[in-house]
């Protein structure tokens, strides 16, 4: 009983000190993780449907997922640039970083857009 | 006051002054020139036989590689794209669109394109025969710049001057091989480069170039393997060691998810990526960058260590069940595919030799022998394991990488001939790591002694400083000797180098194989245009829609060069087929015509070497028709055509291997001929005895036609006898 309700609130106090962290990150990195978290809950949403339906035709559904889960990567680079924290990334504008993941983002969607079939 | 008169009265000591350049400009200078003489280098040094013979296409994969680019320059990438060839493998035909690597065609076309756009009305054999030194140059100034990144512009020189001459690359590269290691060495070596240079920088936009470059070798080459397992087993080593930053997760995925999706609009490669067992482990380190990175974040955002720990076992179990349960279904399941024999022979070099003849029967994949590492690397072989221990000396993202590359790619050229090229990159940059350091070293040596003295004269010195001084007096001279003594030693050995890489390319290396040369008797040379000959015979003297059965060695240069449909080529993509030939080659000439007939047959061409004493002919490479055709079909048992374990063709033969249709066609009408001086008529000189059956008759073919130096013979089939 008593290690069960240590767990539990061990459980609880993971999940408050996390939300605090968390509460305190800024604003544009909190956008960046919103859209991560839309992006890996539409490829889910695509994994299920393609398991109920079937996967032909394979080309579709992969591009459907790689450019959820590529669009998803690359907003956590961006993330991983623009965040003042990370000491390697402190003179790269958070311009260029931008720039670079619209540019990345263009050739992924062109990449999907002739795989779609 | 009238002003001074500067241009007329400027002494001429000022004015050269005025050209003479900063120390920096210099360098540059110097950098530039040396740069720009090895692109010339490397491109000349390959063209030997271009010089020797003619501008023509060697060996016999290019000539299906030529073949393709004529198509896509005739019809159109289109066309090209969707082509089904239906003039090879008879009657299967083959889709030559979804099998085949583009790259090395669409970056021919291309310079053809611009060459035609500027006017250069060059015909596509030429632009085709120098596409291979020119990759050939291109490679030596990203090796410039690849050792510039991971060393210094000075190791980037040296691997430069290093790999323009390299026999191993030279190997796969001269002009003439228009084959897909000229360009694929280029592309592994640029994806390399661009990769280390993300990792480096941490930029999106280098890892989206190394995407980029990681689809053109995709495009190229099927080594691309060994790229999209050697970077996850670097970020793992990295991982591992604790030297991830992260700088590592956005280039790793950057690359990984747009690399794979560039690779996969390649037909030929298609779905690999997620379902072959061969790429795997790029997906499986992904996941684990993943939650690595992950757990790391958390860390962060967590102060509390224990609860972290709480966290820690949770996610890493699941993760590690969640992996293990997905790949366990996947491989039970038969999903994802295990390695095909061709890179397991890899891993296991014995698998081949019993499963898989026909892997096994290629010449370039058998073991390296020493020999042909110090043949194809010379100084290198001992300067690589000094580059090594320079770089554990300063171990940096970079230099952990070309460890690695150079380790891995040592094992592989150790189990394969072939794969000596994929090691040749890897060993010219840990070798020029080598020299370069060293050199520099010893050239400090030589400087610092007159810096010393320099500084113990003009300035006044303490007595520490004189101490030291008369230290530095002491074992300088030895120093100064040595290090001029180590520094011609280098000197020497590097011009041992460059003259052993020039003989190994004029002698070994630039044979175009379709054309043979000899010495004659008064040591004037000999061509042996044979091969040729034979083929515009045929391309001459046959109805366009002939069949021609051959072993498949000569199927490409038959429907390149003679136009004809053939049974079999090179690709070698069905088994069965081949052993078919192989049976119908091994059996007598009864049994074999049926198979012919069966197969449309309408000529028979063998490759004979018994009069000039050529030893690539297909008495030579019979065994190995015999073992693929009894590999299909049981009824062909090695041991009826060998005597005692003894392959023999003269009296003492066994009578299967007398009477077989290979041996009929090849020395039919040999045993009149007189071929060596003193010996009897029948002597066969490729493999030194006298021929056991010399009265042989054909009943349902008849000799087409002979080249004049009877390497190539054809004969024509027998339309069946009328009944009355």
């Amino acid at each position: 009983m008593a290690r069960e309700k240590s767990s539990k609130d061990n459980a609880q106090a993971l999940f408050h000190s996390l939300r605090s962290a968390y509460a305190a990150t800024p604003v544009n990195l909190k956008i960046i993780d919103l859209y991560v978290g839309f992006a890996v809950f539409t490829a889910l949403i695509q994994v299920v449907y393609m398991a109920s339906v079937g996967s032909f035709p394979f080309n579709s559904f992969l591009s459907g997922v790689l450019s959820c889960v590529g669009t998803a990567v690359l907003a956590v680079c961006l993330r991983i640039q623009v965040n003042k924290e990370n000491k390697e990334f402190k003179d790269l504008p958070p311009e260029r970083a931008f720039a670079d993941f619209v540019l990345c983002n263009l050739v992924l969607h062109l990449v999907i857009m002739n795989f779609l079939g | 006051m009238a002003t001074m008169p500067i241009l007329p009265n400027m002494p001429v000591l000022d004015l050269v002054k005025s050209f003479k350049l900063k120390t920096k400009q210099q360098e540059l200078l110097i950098r530039v020139s040396i740069l720009c003489l090895v692109y010339v280098l490397a491109f000349i040094t390959r063209l030997f036989s271009v010089l020797r013979y003619e501008s023509m296409i060697h060996e016999f994969d290019p000539y299906f590689n030529y073949r393709t680019t004529l198509y896509l320059t005739q019809n159109g990438f289109y066309d090209f794209w969707n082509w089904f060839d239906y003039e090879s493998w008879y009657p299967l035909g083959r889709i030559v669109g979804g099998t085949l690597y583009p790259g090395l065609m669409v970056t021919a076309a291309l310079i053809y394109r611009i060459l035609h756009f500027l006017r250069f009305a060059v015909h596509i054999r030429e632009v085709c025969v120098l596409t291979a030194p020119f990759f050939a140059s291109n490679t030596t100034l990203v090796a410039y710049f690849f050792g510039k990144e991971i060393w210094d512009t000075g190791a980037g020189l040296v691997a430069a001057i290093l790999i323009a001459i390299c026999p191993g690359y030279i190997s796969r590269s001269v002009a003439g091989s228009y084959d897909n290691e000229g360009v694929a060495i280029f592309a592994l070596l640029f994806t390399f480069y661009l990769f280390v240079k993300a990792v480096n920088t941490g930029s999106l936009a280098w890892s989206l170039a190394s995407a980029f470059g990681y689809f053109y070798m995709v495009s190229a080459w099927g080594g691309y393997v060994f790229i999209i397992n050697l970077i996850p087993l670097y970020v793992l080593v990295l991982l591992i060691t604790g030297r991830y930053s992260m700088r590592l997760y956005v280039a790793y995925n950057c690359m990984y998810v747009l690399g794979m999706l560039l690779a996969m609009q390649i037909r030929f490669v298609g779905f690999q990526h997620v379902q072959s067992g061969e790429h795997m482990a790029a997906m499986g380190v992904f996941f684990l960058l993943q939650v690595f990175y992950f757990l790391d974040w958390v860390k962060h955002m967590l102060s509390d260590t224990k609860l972290f720990q709480a966290f820690l076992r949770i996610t890493v179990t699941c993760a590690v069940a969640v992996g293990a349960i997905a790949l366990g279904l996947g491989m039970l399941s038969g999903y994802i595919s295990p390695w095909t024999g061709r890179f397991y022979s890899l891993l296991d070099p014995t698998y081949a030799k019993d499963h898989i003849p026909i892997i096994a029967s290629v010449s370039e994949h058998q073991p390296t022998a020493w020999s042909s590492f110090m043949f194809d690397f010379h100084i290198l072989l001992f300067l690589f394991p000094a580059g090594l221990y320079f770089c554990f000396k300063r171990l940096s993202d970079a230099t952990i990488f070309i460890v690695m590359y150079g380790l891995t790619s040592m094992y592989f050229a150790g189990v394969m001939v072939r794969l000596i090229l994929v090691a040749t990159p890897a060993v010219c940059l840990v070798s020029a790591i080598a020299v370069s350091a060293t050199v520099k070293n010893l050239t400090v040596l030589l400087r610092s002694k007159n810096k010393g003295v320099q500084t113990g004269s003009t300035k006044g010195s303490s007595s520490s400083k004189a101490s030291s001084k008369a230290l530095l007096d002491q074992s300088q001279p030895f120093q100064k000797n040595g290090a001029i003594a180590l520094l011609f030693g280098a000197f020497y050995l590097l011009s041992k180098y460059a003259t052993h890489c020039t003989w190994v390319t004029s002698e070994a290396y630039s044979s175009p194989s379709i054309v043979l040369a000899a010495r004659g008797a008064h040591g004037s040379r000999v061509i042996f245009d044979d091969y040729r000959e034979a083929y515009f015979w045929l391309r001459q003297n046959t109805p366009p829609d002939a069949k021609v059965m051959s072993w498949w060695d000569y199927g490409y240069q038959i429907t390149a060069m003679g136009n004809r449909t053939v049974i079999v080529d090179n690709n070698t993509w069905n088994n069965t087929h081949i052993a078919t030939v192989g049976r119908a080659m091994s059996s007598y000439e009864d049994e074999a015509i049926e198979i012919m007939r069966s197969l449309d047959v309408d000529y028979v061409l063998v490759v004979f070497g018994g009069v000039t004493g050529y030893s690539s002919d297909d008495i030579n490479k019979f065994l190995w028709m015999v073992r693929i055709g009894g590999g299909v079909f049981p009824v062909i048992k090695e041991p009826d055509y060998l005597v005692n374990g003894e392959y023999r063709v003269d009296k003492g033969a066994a009578p299967k291997m007398l009477n077989c249709l290979m041996y009929k066609l090849c020395y039919y009408r040999f045993g009149e001929m007189l071929t060596e001086y003193g010996k009897p008529p029948g002597y066969d000189r490729a493999r030194g005895v006298e021929i056991g059956n010399k009265d042989i008759k054909l009943e349902h073919l008849e000799e087409a036609f002979t080249t004049s130096n009877w390497i190539v013979r054809i004969y024509k089939v027998k339309p069946p006898n009328n009944r009355w």
